[in-house]
């Protein structure tokens, strides 16, 4: 197995010793969700998970885009930016980059953030901006009334599709790791215990951690994610992926498949030594990303928890580092002597 | 042979040549040798977008146009009296801009019948007497390098490439300037090729003494040192001025910069310039596109940041979205766009003004911001520390109008004292400002109508902005109708509030009938062409706008003073459109459009006509 060197993710963050409790984060705004939206067990989990953090509510931003999901920031009481479609990751970029005392966090939807913000998506991935991205998949464009979204099923059938959608979804997973992110995990809007044990995790992770939340809409993509919640077949589907355990479901297992990659069997077919072992410390993805191809293409068997968690430098730290690096070599800047460098002249 | 030294109250050279043959390097290297001399001087880069063009041809051709005098000048020059072609192609398309008599010197070794056929020269026009309006000098520069560089271990490549520094040698001679720095800059360019140096050294020294050789050059000139004001004095061109300017306003703010970026011309060379100070606490985020660049520079600015974002005119397109939002979150920004020659990617080397109706309009929505825009390369500085001013005391984004001219082009700058420069540090909010300790974040400053900067990690001041209509105080989302209606209008009246100076009229007798009035980067042509008609006896009064939004206050006043009002525009009158509709005033235009500054003797006419006129 592979370990990480540290996950202190908000060690420069400063702590408060008032004792927190749910109400502290709840701000004064009325929640304008669809009732039995999935977005409230979200904001629910969320606003109990932060007092575990113990941080002090005043560095804490949540920062998010536009459509349904996006309205998260109004209902917390921290700081926070509603900002335009797709550009959260953006504008948290440069929020995180110049701040690395704020536990910042995004969020998004699927259209946001990888429709019309797929660009600033992939990109604060890969220089790993020390950001907790969650994203609420609902497979839905829910704020404008039900058009399909990137991660709609091909053939989906909405307002905008009336002969079924025509485009191959992505699959966020994959997307993520291909985007070299640090840190990537999946969890479900309805399982608060799972939910809250990822958001742990990924708040732990000192750079880039995409949460995907499989959330439902219940007004036009209702029980998108039914399988997963049906308890009649629901520990059948999922695949649990905890670090250093094997990676079964409560019938399946995976294991290595002949052709090298890796496929899932029924788990009374195999030896306990013959299943897969999760290893999301490892510093190569691909493992990271075949599991992340298991459901692919119909939804039999989700693999649920963090895919991959590595260690690398987080993006403000980095840029932190060559400010210091110019001021050890330079000195301090001086505007005078700026002003004066290069060729000068006097007259008079 | 003693050579005649003439004396000449001020000379324009065109350095001309192929994109690869290193015509920007010699014409900076000129200037850097003429500032030092004491001339004053401004100069104009032009060069295509191709990095290398196909070679010998006329698409591919790179100029750089220096004017120097013994007095203070305003433009780089309409007319050259001196033009350096290293070929054909060179030649061909600068010939037109040439005033008969002017000196041509010319790269013959570059004259060759294939060079010649590729830019339609049917005969070598340096050997019949298609040039007999010019004064020609014929020299085989290339060969004369080849051969001062025998001696170095260098491949013939190599030594043909020092050619311009033998041009450069020679105008040196011709024009009598210093040496010293050019030979330690060729020092410390190939540092690390010691023998590259040495080469170009000698290039260097064998074009001077050439110059006070051959027979071919008679004739050398002197231009005594310009009378400026008293002070330091550095070459700068417009977008290093502004670059350092930005540094200013963050020093002045007290607050750390924060530049998000996205490499475009001809705005790159700021990020470059900004990259290279981090010792100043300056963070550059080269993002993956202009929608990222302004959105880093915005969430940076929400975090107490001075967020600055530089492109140039398709990038503000991009950006306009997110300029939106910092208009109705009310966070300081500053926006630099450096106009180029438009529609959609239109001529990115080239200079325009056609960008001032977007920065006015250009968002969805009631959105104003303020204006400012530069009217040299060296007031770049003023221009954006102004912008930061007032970004930061109003809450509001600003749009800082550069342009390609005022960008590349270079003139001597004054350098300014620090303890001459404004203090425009505003206080972050930290105390509630509401009842029961509650905090308002769009309760505003009665004066100023800035709302508070309370920024992440200040207790007891968490707060949500967004793009969604705020209610007035509170900042809660808001649709009621008669809230939006007063936000629309408290946002437009804090912008039209903001202070700026009055606009000064130069009139010296008073009794000017017409007035001309410019904004940005076409003041040095337009004085250059008012000092025109005040020597030949002519009347006109000039103002200059550096604030296109609010304008000062007395613009109006200004304009209804004077029977007529002329306004050149290198677009198709958009700030006359702005200012019919404001005012009143039946301005006139005049616009052109061509990717190149006025000239001053075209204005002068245009300023003529308009005087003769009834």
């Amino acid at each position: 197995m592979t370990e990480l060197v540290n996950g202190k993710g908000l060690s420069l963050v400063p702590k408060t010793d008032a004792k927190q409790g749910l109400k502290d984060f709840k701000s004064d705004q009325e929640v304008r969700w669809c009732p039995g939206c999935g977005d409230y067990a979200i904001l629910a989990a969320v606003q109990s998970f932060l007092p575990e953090l113990g941080l002090r509510r005043e560095n804490i931003v949540f920062v998010s885009g536009i459509g349904c999901s996006s309205r998260f920031p109004y209902y917390l009481n921290t700081y926070g930016v509603h900002s335009i479609h797709g550009r959260a990751p953006a504008i948290a970029t440069g929020l995180a980059a110049s701040r690395p005392d704020l536990s910042v966090w995004v969020i998004t939807g699927d259209g946001d953030a990888l429709s019309i913000g797929g660009n600033h998506l992939i990109h604060a991935l890969r220089r790993n901006v020390n950001l907790n991205i969650l994203l609420f998949n609902n497979r839905i464009y829910g704020l404008t009334k039900g058009q399909y979204s990137p991660t709609s099923e091909v053939g989906k059938i909405t307002k905008s599709t009336p002969m079924g959608s025509l485009d191959k979804p992505f699959n966020p997973i994959s997307l993520a790791l291909g985007a070299e992110a640090s840190f990537v995990a999946r969890t479900i809007d309805s399982d608060r215990k799972h939910l809250q044990s990822v958001l742990r995790e990924a708040t732990a992770h000192r750079g880039a951690s995409l949460v995907e939340i499989y959330q439902n809409c219940n007004i036009f993509n209702d029980n998108a994610f039914e399988q997963l919640k049906d308890p009649e077949i629901r520990d059948d589907i999922t695949l649990r992926l905890e670090h250093g355990q094997p990676i079964v479901s409560a019938s399946k297992a995976v294991v290595r498949s002949a052709n090298g990659g890796i496929e899932v069997v029924a788990r009374d077919t195999v030896t306990e030594d013959q299943i897969l072992v999760h290893d999301a410390h490892h510093p190569d993805p691909s493992v990271a990303f075949a599991l992340s191809r298991l459901d692919e293409p119909a939804f039999e068997h989700v693999p649920v928890g963090i895919f991959r968690q590595v260690d690398r430098p987080a993006y403000d730290v980095l840029m932190s580092e060559q400010l210091d690096e110019a001021v050890a070599q330079q000195g301090q800047g001086d505007l005078g002597e700026l002003l004066m460098g290069g060729d000068t002249w006097r007259i008079g | 042979m003693t050579k005649q030294v003439q004396q000449l109250d001020r000379v324009i050279i065109r350095f001309a040549g192929d994109s690869g043959d290193g015509m920007q390097l010699t014409g900076d290297r000129f200037t850097a040798g003429t500032a030092e001399f004491g001339n004053d001087l401004s100069t104009l880069p032009n060069f295509p977008a191709e990095i290398r063009a196909p070679a010998g041809t006329l698409p591919g051709v790179s100029s750089f146009q220096l004017h120097f005098a013994d007095h203070d000048i305003l433009t780089p020059g309409d007319a050259p009296n001196v033009l350096v072609a290293m070929n054909p192609a060179a030649l061909k398309a600068n010939l037109g801009d040439l005033p008969r008599g002017a000196d041509i010197i010319a790269n013959t070794d570059e004259f060759t019948k294939r060079n010649l056929q590729k830019v339609g020269y049917a005969a070598n026009p340096l050997e019949d007497d298609s040039l007999g309006e010019w004064r020609l000098h014929a020299v085989p520069l290339t060969s004369l390098t080849v051969k001062a560089l025998e001696g170095f271990d260098l491949s013939k490549k190599d030594a043909e490439r020092s050619k311009n520094m033998f041009a450069l040698g020679l105008l040196s001679w011709l024009y009598h300037r210093p040496t010293e720095q050019t030979i330690k800059f060729l020092e410390q360019k190939f540092a690390k090729k010691p023998e590259l140096a040495k080469a170009n050294i000698a290039a260097f020294q064998a074009g001077w003494n050439y110059g006070e050789t051959t027979e071919s050059f008679s004739v050398s000139y002197e231009v005594k040192p310009a009378r400026l004001a008293p002070g330091v004095y550095r070459n700068i061109s417009g977008n290093q001025a502004l670059a350092y300017g930005l540094i200013a306003a963050s020093v002045q703010s007290k607050l750390p910069l924060f530049l998000g970026s996205y490499p475009i011309t001809p705005a790159s060379d700021i990020l470059h310039e900004l990259s290279k100070h981090k010792r100043f606490g300056i963070r550059t985020f080269q993002a993956e596109d202009e929608i990222a660049g302004v959105g880093a520079a915005l969430g940076a600015a929400f975090g107490g940041a001075l967020g600055v974002t530089t492109t140039s005119g398709p990038g503000v397109a991009l950006k306009a979205e997110t300029v939106g939002l910092a208009v109705t979150t009310e966070l300081p920004l500053i926006i630099v766009d450096v106009q180029r020659a438009g529609p959609s990617t239109g001529m990115p080397t080239k200079t325009e003004q056609t960008d001032l109706l977007m920065a006015m309009f250009g968002r969805n929505g009631e959105s104003p911001l303020p204006i400012v825009a530069p009217m040299s390369p060296s007031d770049c500085f003023d221009a954006a520390v102004e912008a930061a001013r007032i970004a930061v005391k109003y809450r509001t984004p600003v749009m800082l109008l550069s342009d390609g001219y005022l960008a590349n082009g270079s003139e001597p700058w004054r350098l300014p004292e620090v303890s001459e420069l404004p203090d425009i540090s505003q206080e972050f909010t930290t105390e509630p400002n509401g009842e029961d300790g509650a905090f308002l974040p769009f309760k505003r400053d009665p004066e100023t109508l800035a709302r508070p900067w309370a920024i992440p990690g200040t207790a007891g001041l968490e707060h949500r902005i967004g793009g969604i209509e705020k209610a007035d105080g509170t900042g809660n989302i808001s649709y009621d109708p008669n809230n939006h209606d007063l936000m629309v209008r408290t946002r437009a009246a804090k912008i039209d509030g903001i202070d700026v100076p009055e606009l000064a009229v130069d009139d010296p007798d008073g009794d000017a009938k017409v007035l001309v009035i410019g904004w940005g980067s076409t003041y040095g042509p337009i004085a250059a062409a008012v000092r025109r008609i005040r020597k030949s006896g002519g009347k006109v009064a000039q103002a200059h706008l550096r604030h296109l939004n609010p304008l000062p206050a007395n613009t109006g006043e200004v304009l209804k003073s004077y029977d007529k009002v002329l306004l050149p525009e290198i677009n198709l009158g958009q700030l006359a459109l702005l200012l019919r509709a404001r005012f009143l005033v039946d301005v006139i235009s005049y616009n052109r459009v061509r990717g190149l500054p006025f000239k001053a003797e075209e204005l002068a006419g245009v300023i003529q006509d308009v005087i003769d006129s009834d």
